[in-house]
């Protein structure tokens, strides 16, 4: 009956729910929660990928400003500065990061270091632990014979344990050397020694009176002390020096008005062909060349590099280098998959083997054969890129395409097809955004790997950056050297890049694992 | 199930062939490399290659290097690397201190592994399990090479319990396999092999521990654990006679994998210890540009890569007969 009632109603009587509002969805009243914000919620609800993030974009900084702060460059060797350890500044009595080590000698080389200090000042012993004692009793023609060797444990300033070097100067240079002793004050040339008492004619340390010969309880080498206790100056006084700087103490011409009046003065300077050869300290030596006192913050390595500025220049290479090839292993890798996914049949079948033969090459391999054939044409370093290209995207793809698979039969793409969208849509708008936490997960977790695949190549020297002359190198290069100065005793070559691409791995690890837990939609909505 | 596995065999092999037809005309393509040492070397190395056509046109070379790879299995001969020996009983010689150092690696990671993945599990969410996972994090992150420059630094410089370098193997011309293996196994050899081996053992015991955890814990969720313990079973009982044997289903393919990975060893940590082994052999081949020996150990990379798959993949089917192999 009642049904009957509602046919009759006459049209007329009809009204329009809307009246003159006009219809449409209830604005939401929240913002809206979109697949990209919630997994940045996830996201930084995690500690760890948080941490990670915050190691990233400190490395990143480093990489970035440590070339701009430092005043060295990666083609910056100085061979005297080898091996001086880790400096950021001076302090009395520190031990820490000033540049010092504790080491261990016996009496003429501690006596070596000991003079170098009283000579300029530049003190090679900042501190003397103590010496112990050692007889060692040898039979020589038959009789017994006690020796007795004193070792020192002391501090040693590995940056004025350079001490003298030998230079030769044109005369020209030699002049403006002079010429800045006057003006600052600062004395860089000494005198030269007398090259008969000379223990070592090649070695400008020895400007003090030695025993040539092992004689009562003295072996050769060591200091001829005077009464005092002090060293015994066996400087040059002879020759023409043309020199009219500043003098040392103890020259008998110092203070006087016409040096050369004085026949016994010390002389400053051997002249030879091309010019004048001079005893300078190499640390003044160095101000006066740089304008800058020498100082690594990370110590430098076996070739005198700084290793500070090499590693930040090492990182920037693997960072760039990674992230470089995670984005075009990522594009390939997307349309690759893309294609195989959403064609699937034969196509697929077909492309899906090519891509298991290549996935089948070693990557030392495909690596080697690019630097063989490449390398000429394009570099070691975009044959590297090659070979990681080659490769690379196959681990993308896959996930692209099972994603395409998951979703390409889905309700909601088949209405879109049926609307009439086509297979360009279909598969940017409509399948390809459930791919993408996928992909992102998957390029971060790729960088680390290429980080780490350089930096064993670069180690293993299978791809060699020519640093001095390219100004570019690898943490794996500084890493190769560092081991080999391992064997000395030096450590810091080694222990400052290891530390670095620790970092790295830790830290891209980290953000990879935090974003493959903020993408992972198996983990939506559920609350840790 | 046999015809899968035959497909599978058969598919790998001429993936294998594929690659390695690719990497021998790629070699090829290049211009001979001279050959250094001695002028007696270098003669002999001359002949041998007139004697094995190099200089024939590239098709003939390839048909050739087939055939005499296929019949004899002769992969030719070193040149500037051991000039005028044959490559396959070079790699002959370098393979067991490979085998051997991975081997003791394996039996010490797995266990440890497998014990901490399990601890961490049963502990899970506790701070034990979170101490676990830290460490794993840390061992996974950190590459290799950098625990082998610590171990270095810390037990061979500092406190020198063990020697620097690998013991010096004594191998000539003619030592066999064997007596290199009899050799690896002197005491001192493994003492100064130890601190390779730990630097190896770490990221597998991380790997190991971090995938036991995760299996393991799964399966202790599941509703049979429930009923097990309904039933009256202790904890260690149901963990041990239940979960653990289905944890294994996963677990076991990857350990399998990563003993045949073993041969193939690790070219960084073989540098660092001076191991005479394979990856050694590598390094040193494409350092001289020896392509022989290059082209023999890139097919024998190639070749444990894609049998360690077929291995893992096979294993399912074995382990865990609910799984059908090659079932659509």
């Amino acid at each position: 009956m009642e049904e009957k009632n509602i046919r009759a109603i006459p049209p007329e009587k009809f009204r329009f729910v809307q009246e003159d509002r006009v219809l449409g969805d209830k604005k939401l009243e929240t913002k809206p929660v979109g697949f990209m914000r919630d997994a940045w919620r996830r996201f930084a609800k995690n500690k760890s990928s948080i941490v990670g993030m915050v190691i990233i974009v400190f490395l990143v900084l480093f990489s970035l400003i440590a070339p701009l702060v430092s005043r060295y460059e990666v083609s910056d060797i100085d061979g005297q500065y080898a091996d001086v350890f880790p400096k950021v500044a001076t302090w009395a009595g520190g031990g820490i990061w000033d540049g010092t080590r504790k080491y261990e000698n016996g009496t003429a080389p501690y006596q070596r270091y000991l003079a170098m200090g009283v000579e300029s000042g530049r003190d090679a012993v900042t501190k003397t632990y103590g010496s112990v004692q050692n007889e060692t009793v040898s039979i020589v023609n038959g009789v017994e014979k006690t020796v007795v060797t004193t070792t020192y444990t002391y501090r040693q300033d590995t940056y004025n344990a350079v001490g003298y070097i030998f230079l030769d100067l044109t005369k020209e240079e030699y002049m403006a050397l002079q010429e800045y002793q006057n003006e600052t004050g600062i004395q860089v040339i000494y005198p030269h020694q007398d090259n008969k008492q000379m223990f070592s004619s090649l070695d400008a340390n020895y400007w003090y009176k030695t025993y040539s010969k092992s004689s009562d309880g003295h072996s050769k080498g060591e200091a001829v002390l005077d009464d005092d206790g002090n060293f015994i100056p066996i400087y040059k006084t002879s020759g023409t020096d043309n020199y009219t700087s500043l003098r040392i103490d103890g020259d008998p011409a110092k203070g006087v008005e016409d040096p050369s009046t004085v026949t016994n003065r010390y002389r400053y300077a051997v002249k030879n062909q091309s010019g004048y050869n001079v005893r300078v300290c190499y640390y003044d030596y160095y101000v006066y060349q740089h304008g800058f006192e020498p100082c690594y913050i990370f110590g430098a390595n076996s070739q005198g590099q700084d290793l500070f500025v090499c590693i930040a220049s090492g990182t920037r290479f693997s960072l760039i280098l990674a992230m470089g090839i995670a984005l075009i292993n990522l594009v390939l890798g997307a349309i690759y998959g893309a294609i195989e996914g959403y064609y699937g049949g034969a196509v697929d079948l077909l492309m899906e083997r090519f891509s298991d033969i290549l996935s089948g090459v070693p990557f030392m391999v495909v690596t080697v054969l690019f630097q063989l054939h490449l390398a000429e044409k394009v570099g070691a370093i975009g044959a590297l890129i090659f070979a990681f290209i080659l490769t690379g995207w196959i681990g993308t793809a896959s996930t692209v395409r099972m994603q395409f698979y998951r979703f390409k039969n889905r309700e909601y793409v088949l209405a879109a097809r049926t609307l009439g969208a086509r297979d360009r849509r279909l598969i940017m708008k409509h399948i390809f955004p459930n791919a993408v936490g996928t992909i992102i997960t998957g390029a971060a977790l790729f960088i680390p790997s290429v980080i780490f695949s350089e930096t064993s190549l670069s180690y293993l020297g299978i791809i060699s950056l020519d640093d001095a002359r390219s100004g570019l190198t690898s943490l794996g290069t500084l890493l190769a050297k560092g081991q080999a100065e391992m064997g000395s005793g030096f450590f810091h070559p080694i222990i400052f890049p290891s530390i670095v691409i620790s970092l790295l791995m830790i830290s891209f690890n980290l953000f990879g694992n935090g974003l493959r837990d903020a993408f992972n939609p198996s983990l939506r909505g559920v609350e840790e | 199930m046999l015809k899968y596995v035959i497909k599978r065999i058969l598919l790998m092999l001429l993936t294998l062939f594929i690659i390695l037809s690719m990497c021998y005309i790629l070699i090829k393509l290049l211009p001979l490399p001279p050959v250094r040492g001695t002028a007696e070397t270098q003669q002999l190395v001359e002949a041998q290659r007139q004697a094995k056509g190099y200089y024939d046109p590239l098709i003939k070379q390839f048909f050739n290097f087939w055939k005499r790879v296929l019949t004899k299995f002769d992969w030719g001969a070193g040149e500037n690397l051991y000039p005028t020996q044959s490559v396959i009983h070079i790699i002959g010689q370098k393979l067991p201190a490979t085998i051997v150092i991975n081997l003791f690696a394996m039996l010490f990671s797995v266990p440890i592994g497998l014990l901490l993945g399990i601890f961490a599990a049963v502990k899970k969410n506790k701070w034990q399990d979170h101490f676990i996972s830290v460490a794993v994090m840390l061992c996974i992150s950190v590459p290799s090479f950098v625990f082998a420059f610590l171990l270095q630094y810390v037990f061979c410089y500092k406190l020198g319990w063990f020697p620097i370098l690998m013991e010096r193997l004594e191998i000539t011309a003619t030592t066999t396999t064997g007596e290199i293996f009899a050799q690896l196994f002197r005491p001192s050899m493994v003492r100064s092999l130890i601190p390779a081996i730990f630097a190896l053992s770490i990221g597998t015991i991380a790997g190991l521990t971090r995938y036991t955890r995760a299996e393991l814990s799964e399966v202790l969720t599941g509703d049979y654990m429930l009923l097990a313990r309904t039933k009256g079973l202790t904890r260690r009982q149901a963990t041990v006679r239940h979960a653990l044997r289905n944890a294994m289903v996963p677990i076991f393919p990857m350990i399998l994998g990563e003993f045949v990975g073993i041969l193939s060893g690790s070219l960084v940590l073989e540098n660092i210890f001076t191991i005479p082994g394979i990856g050694n052999l590598y390094v040193n081949a494409i350092r001289a540009l020896d392509y022989n020996f290059f082209m023999a150990d890139s097919a024998f990379y190639t070749a444990i890569g894609l049998a360690a798959g077929i291995v893992v993949d096979l294993s399912y089917g074995f382990i865990d007969p609910r799984i059908r192999m090659g079932a659509k």
